[in-house]
């Protein structure tokens, strides 16, 4: 069995898995699932980033967010069409991802993960103060977005949708990363200068790469307001971008699923711990640190080198 | 209109000095490790959270005082010897996934001996009051403040420039490998600048609690507002992190103060209501981005 079939069967049980839990009448788990996925394709926008591109970025929340309060705003206009509002999302976070990027990638660095931050803080503290966004409140949704002829206030629907999505982007991901384009980047990552050199446009191909990564998390976050029914500031908020940096480093930087694999651990176990005890991120964060000390190239580190 | 502002500019002088004693120790720990150091607000909180327990416990603002300084001190010296030491190598995705996997303990841990409410901490009786001050009235209590703040300032100018041990600091800075060849213990000495750090961060969570609530992700916040400091005051740099902070301190007071009524007087009442305190709350972050712009060393640059 190689690793097409591998990723195929994978792919498959993660589809039947609403079927299964159904059948278990543990309805409340298909939501959950959704978010897992939906995180995942979050922090796989922001592995693309960090693990393809090499930069640091710590204001991924920003992305995330304004996908979801583009959903939010078009709603409370009288958009309800996925078909119209989630391009729109995902077109809204890639332009703001083109702004910030054009001017971040003149710093490296540190530099590049405050100015990232700072970027992100301004856009948090904008629609905050800003009426009618909600201001610290949110803005809720009137209703789930609709995409014919899916239902998608059916929530193994929306499962199925989030799934898809998150598959083809990993695939897409994939085929860039194997593309020139890809190879490019891999360049990059290895000797900035040198590439310089040679004649490749670099500032453009870091850029391309920073834009596509937010683009994706525009669509995880257009994606979020449906699932929790309002666009809400602490998506937009610092420790947002925390959190997906380290869903990617905990799954493992670079790697394929590293997004992916991170996201379900740490919601997952947040989720586990959830059940037993009040204070489920004390655990997490020993569980974070462990993975620091113990495993420095993340989940996906452990078993097998492989990208 | 003047007295406003003088009030204004009194209350970000207090502000301003208050996030030195939050920067100060992140910018040490950034310009001389090359460490970011996410739980540097965790040290904030817990300062905030010992105070006011030993506050209420004893009786006396000034033990509360004390005993939040030497408990995140004794802290600070055991989370750096059993963790971030081994982080100064890694890199910087290493560094934060270990230290906001601190924020994430931290945070619980407070609510498992606190629980989720706001503890209360009053300032000294002594203070509670207004004075009067040049003809207008000003808290007492925020006096205080500024003149704590004003004397860690000056403390820590003469310890930095004007000691052996502040020499040994500014040399880890500006270039840490050399100052290891030329025989300075970097990482005995880091230990102990670890420990001053969280101890100021304490007294920083202290001196604010009467102001802001001490409560669970105060640190957030403000860790933030730390980072923007340093970052315009140059990593590393004790000077820089001191005018940094007054100059966040100023631009982010007056600026919620005076930015919706100059808007008001120069565009419509609408444009104003929404843009003023958008713009108010941005505006020291346009100030970092626009410094790591153009002059990404910042004000006073450490490193050599």
């Amino acid at each position: 069995m190689n690793q097409r079939h591998a990723e195929i069967g994978l792919f498959l049980a993660a589809a039947a898995l609403p079927l299964v839990l159904q059948s278990f009448g543990e309805d409340y788990y298909i939501a959950f699932a959704t978010r897992l996925l939906i995180f995942a394709l979050a922090a796989t926008g922001l592995n693309f980033i960090v693990g393809y591109g090499g930069m640091v970025a710590f204001g991924h929340a920003a992305f995330f967010g304004i996908g979801a309060y583009v959903v939010a705003l078009l709603m409370a206009a009288g958009l309800f069409s996925a078909w119209l509002a989630w391009p729109l999302a995902v077109g809204a976070a890639a332009l703001a991802a083109l702004l910030i990027g054009a001017l971040s990638l003149r710093t490296r660095g540190v530099y590049f993960i405050m100015i990232t931050l700072a970027f992100a803080q301004m856009i948090y503290y904008s629609v905050i103060s800003l009426k009618f966004a909600g201001g610290d409140d949110g803005l809720p949704l009137e209703q789930r977005s609709t995409l014919a002829p899916l239902d998608l206030a059916n929530d193994a629907t929306l499962y199925w949708v989030t799934l898809a999505l998150l598959a083809a982007c990993l695939f897409a991901l994939q085929r860039l990363a194997a593309s020139r384009y890809g190879s490019a980047l891999a360049g990059l990552r290895q000797n900035e200068t040198r590439m310089e050199a040679i004649g490749y446009p670099v500032q453009q191909i870091k850029l391309v790469c920073f834009v596509i990564g937010a683009a994706v998390a525009g669509l995880a976050g257009a994606l979020l307001a449906n699932q929790n029914g309002m666009a809400s500031p602490s998506q937009l908020y610092w420790t947002q971008s925390g959190m997906l940096l380290v869903m990617v480093i905990l799954g493992g930087v670079g790697r394929r699923y590293g997004g992916v694999l991170g996201a379900i651990a740490l919601l997952g176990l947040e989720e586990v711990l959830g059940r037993v005890t009040e204070y489920s991120h004390f655990y997490v964060g020993f569980a974070l640190l462990a993975v620091v000390l113990f495993a420095p190239h993340g989940l996906a580190g452990l078993w097998g080198r492989q990208r | 209109m003047t007295q406003l502002i003088l009030e204004q500019l009194l209350n970000g002088l207090q502000f301003g000095l208050m996030l030195f004693l939050l920067a100060a120790g992140l910018t040490l720990v950034f310009g001389i490790m090359d460490m970011i150091n996410l739980s540097h607000g965790s040290l904030y909180m817990g300062g905030a959270y010992f105070g006011a327990a030993a506050a209420q416990a004893s009786g006396s603002f000034l033990l509360g005082m004390a005993a939040a300084m030497l408990g995140m001190a004794a802290v600070g010296v055991i989370l750096e010897i059993l963790l971030l030491r081994r982080l100064y190598q890694r890199d910087h995705l290493a560094q934060v996934l270990a230290t906001f996997a601190l924020i994430l303990i931290a945070n619980d841990a407070v609510r498992m001996i606190w629980g989720p409410q706001p503890l209360l901490l009053n300032p000294p009786a002594a203070l509670a009051g207004p004075v009067e001050l040049f003809g207008f009235i000003y808290p007492a209590y925020r006096l205080l403040i500024i003149g704590v703040g004003l004397a860690v300032a000056i403390f820590l100018y003469l310890l930095v420039s004007h000691t052996r041990a502040g020499m040994w600091v500014r040399a880890g800075a500006a270039n840490r490998a050399m100052a290891e060849a030329l025989g300075v213990n970097v990482r005995q000495l880091f230990t102990v600048i670890f420990a001053l750090g969280a101890a100021l961060a304490a007294a920083a969570g202290v001196l604010l609690g009467p102001l802001l609530a001490v409560q669970v992700g105060m640190g957030e916040n403000i860790l933030i507002l730390a980072f923007v400091v340093i970052v315009i005051g140059g990593i590393g740099s004790i000077r820089g992190a001191l005018v940094g902070s007054l100059l966040v301190g100023m631009v982010d007071t007056l600026g919620r103060a005076l930015l919706p009524t100059l808007l008001r007087a120069t565009a419509s009442p609408e444009v104003a209501a929404h843009l003023g305190p958008a713009l108010a709350s941005i505006m020291i972050y346009l100030l970092m981005a626009g410094m790591l712009f153009w002059r990404p060393q910042g004000l006073f640059p450490a490193r050599s």
